[in-house]
């Protein structure tokens, strides 16, 4: 299985669009080697505007140039685009709905070895609270494209969450994203795992590991976290009766809330969020942060096998 | 206060006139919106009308029937709690009705407290969480550029608001990229909410720090028509580097019981001070019909 960082997908992605329409500029805060949007620079220098290492000021930047007609791209680590730039997105981007793309690298503990203040567990939260704003988590490099692509269509604000390191390839060309959509990427009768980014191939290979348990485990690619797919989620609660989600993010806010959101009002079933407690990251290498946070195919087994057992007694 | 080396202005003095009767007109807009909100920021609005007044009825290019015209000029009211000022003169200029402006802050009206671009034809974009109207006057001059477009950028900010890091970052990036279609303009009144600029975080000396920051800055009396005008003439001829106005001004500027009061600035009229205000201004009125 090929093994891409999303972050590289966004990198072509963003030069397929340049080559296409000439209304895309790109913004990045000096990071732009990282962000893979270099990529885009080297190819189109004119359409691309180092804003140095000032990322509210980027954020607002960007707003002028939709303002100007132009359909701006923004990057930096996760954590400085949504956190540090977070009130600017919020007054003058979100609340004008201004047609402003914020794809963020670096999100979550698979940073790795920059450690806790470079990893973003929060980030989700914090633009999915936001009205206006949409949220898609891709879950490997295919998707990350299609979302790339598919955002021009979208006249407003929209954040996609990229990473850094490289994860497997899951999906091959034929793959639709639809906004507002999550997908059933594995049937089952017995547990819902509904999983964003990159815990959709760990919850796949979960899956695995309980299907040799006995357990029939339904796998859900939630990559629309905003909006969200009420349908789906109603669907798979009342086919299972049982839900689990999991996301590399904190357990407060992301996925998780999402989808307990939905359920609480209308189908109540227990759910299981599994995610980073309440704690900020650590450096270390990104397979072993995904092992220590219990975010790895075999945890992710364990824990669903034991919330089961917990209802079923 | 003088501008070194003043370019001529091509007015007559009848056009003259008719800027200070407008500016008069748009105070006592200003003055009953506020009164009849019973909320609102007064001194802020009133310092800025002598330089709205010129950038809307003498140097800038719109159409108020299509408030979205490719080469209007642009104008970013940073300082977003300046509402009102912005409103009166939006009304004045056709974009929309006299009446609306008794509407304003009221449940259900057009007027929102601060700018709200969704809500009201000829407001750019929201503004009134202070510091970001600057980086978002450099994004769109540096996409009009990139367009090939003789649409100039205008942006007004208030003094208090130069303590926002926001702002810095964003002087920063005007020089760096040159953007000499963009003109700022600083309100200096030298109030914020709780006292003088210069008391609660100094940011003087304001004109050596943006001629640091790569600025073609002028000083001007923010009330007079023709140092505003040639200011923004020199602005509009000056190639290679933003200019910055910083218009010393007059908190609450054209009624005596608001000049230079600290409380004003968030404060409206009560029954009382709009019967006196009105007053005022009516008098400022029948003086500019007798002597001109």
């Amino acid at each position: 299985m090929d093994r891409v960082a999303t972050r590289d997908a966004y990198g072509e992605a963003l030069v397929e669009l340049g080559e296409k329409y000439s209304n895309i500029v790109v913004l990045d805060a000096d990071l732009s080697g990282s962000t893979r949007t270099s990529k885009f620079a080297r190819k189109f220098p004119e359409r691309f505007f180092n804003m140095g290492v000032a990322e509210q000021n980027m954020m607002v930047t960007a707003a002028g140039f939709a303002l100007a007609g132009f359909i701006p791209y923004v990057s930096t680590f996760a954590i400085f685009a949504t956190g540090r730039a977070w009130e600017p997105i919020r007054q003058s981007i979100a609340y004008s709905n201004i047609n402003v793309k914020i794809v963020a690298s670096h999100a979550g503990i698979t940073v790795g070895e920059d450690g806790g203040s470079h990893q973003s567990i929060e980030d989700i939260a914090l633009m999915r609270v936001i009205p206006n704003m949409y949220v898609f988590v891709p879950a490997d490099a295919v998707e990350t494209k299609k979302i790339i692509k598919k955002i021009m269509e979208i006249d407003g604000p929209c954040y996609v969450r990229t990473g850094r390191s490289k994860v497997p390839v899951i999906f091959d060309n034929s793959y639709e994203f639809t906004p507002g959509k999550g997908k059933i990427v594995r049937e089952g009768k017995d547990v819902a795992i509904i999983a964003t980014g990159i815990e959709v191939y760990e919850s796949l290979k979960a899956a695995e590991i309980l299907e040799k348990k006995g357990i029939s485990a339904l796998v859900v690619n939630m990559s629309s976290i905003k909006p969200i797919d009420r349908e789906l989620i109603e669907e798979v609660a009342e086919r299972t009766g049982k839900i689990v989600t999991v996301e590399e993010h904190s357990i407060y806010g992301g996925l998780g809330s999402a989808v307990s959101e939905v359920i609480g009002e209308t189908k109540p079933v227990p759910v299981k969020i599994i995610g980073i407690r309440d704690r900020f990251g650590i450096s270390g290498k990104a397979e072993e942060l995904v092992r220590y946070f219990k975010l790895d195919t075999e945890s992710i087994a364990r824990e669903v096998e034991s919330f089961l057992s917990r209802i079923n007694d | 206060m003088e501008i070194e080396n003043p370019l001529p202005v091509d007015i007559s003095r009848q056009e003259l006139i008719n800027l200070k009767q407008k500016a008069i007109t748009i105070r006592k807009k200003i003055v009953k919106m506020l009164y009849l909100a019973g909320s609102g920021h007064t001194g802020g609005s009133l310092s800025i009308v002598e330089i709205l007044v010129s950038l809307y009825f003498k140097v800038m290019k719109y159409d108020p029937r299509n408030p979205q015209w490719e080469e209007r000029d642009r104008l970013i009211l940073s300082k977003g709690h300046a509402a009102p000022a912005l409103y009166a003169v939006l009304s004045e200029a056709g974009f929309f009705s006299e009446e609306d402006l008794w509407t304003l802050r009221k449940l259900g009206s057009h007027l929102q407290g601060h700018p709200d671009s969704k809500a009201t034809p000829g407001v750019e974009i929201s503004t009134g969480s202070l510091g970001q109207g600057l980086g978002i006057a450099n994004g769109l001059a540096l996409g009009l550029k990139l367009k090939k477009s003789s649409s100039r950028v205008y942006v007004i900010l208030g003094d208090g608001e130069m303590q926002e890091g926001m702002v810095w970052e964003a002087a920063m990036a005007s020089g760096h990229y040159r953007l000499d279609n963009l003109c700022a303009i600083l309100d200096n009144n030298n109030l914020q909410i709780d006292g003088k600029v210069s008391d609660i975080m100094s940011i003087y000396p304001i004109e050596d720090k943006l001629r640091a920051f790569g600025w073609n800055v002028l000083t001007i009396d923010g009330h007079d028509f023709e140092s505003i005008l040639s200011a923004l003439k020199i602005a509009e001829k000056t190639k290679g580097k933003p200019t910055f106005i910083v218009a010393k001004t007059v908190k609450g500027k054209g009624v005596s019981i608001f000049e230079n009061k600290v409380k004003y600035h968030g404060v409206a009229p009560n029954e009382e001070e709009y019967r006196i205000a009105m007053e005022e201004l009516k008098q400022q009125e029948e003086e500019l019909r007798k002597y001109g």
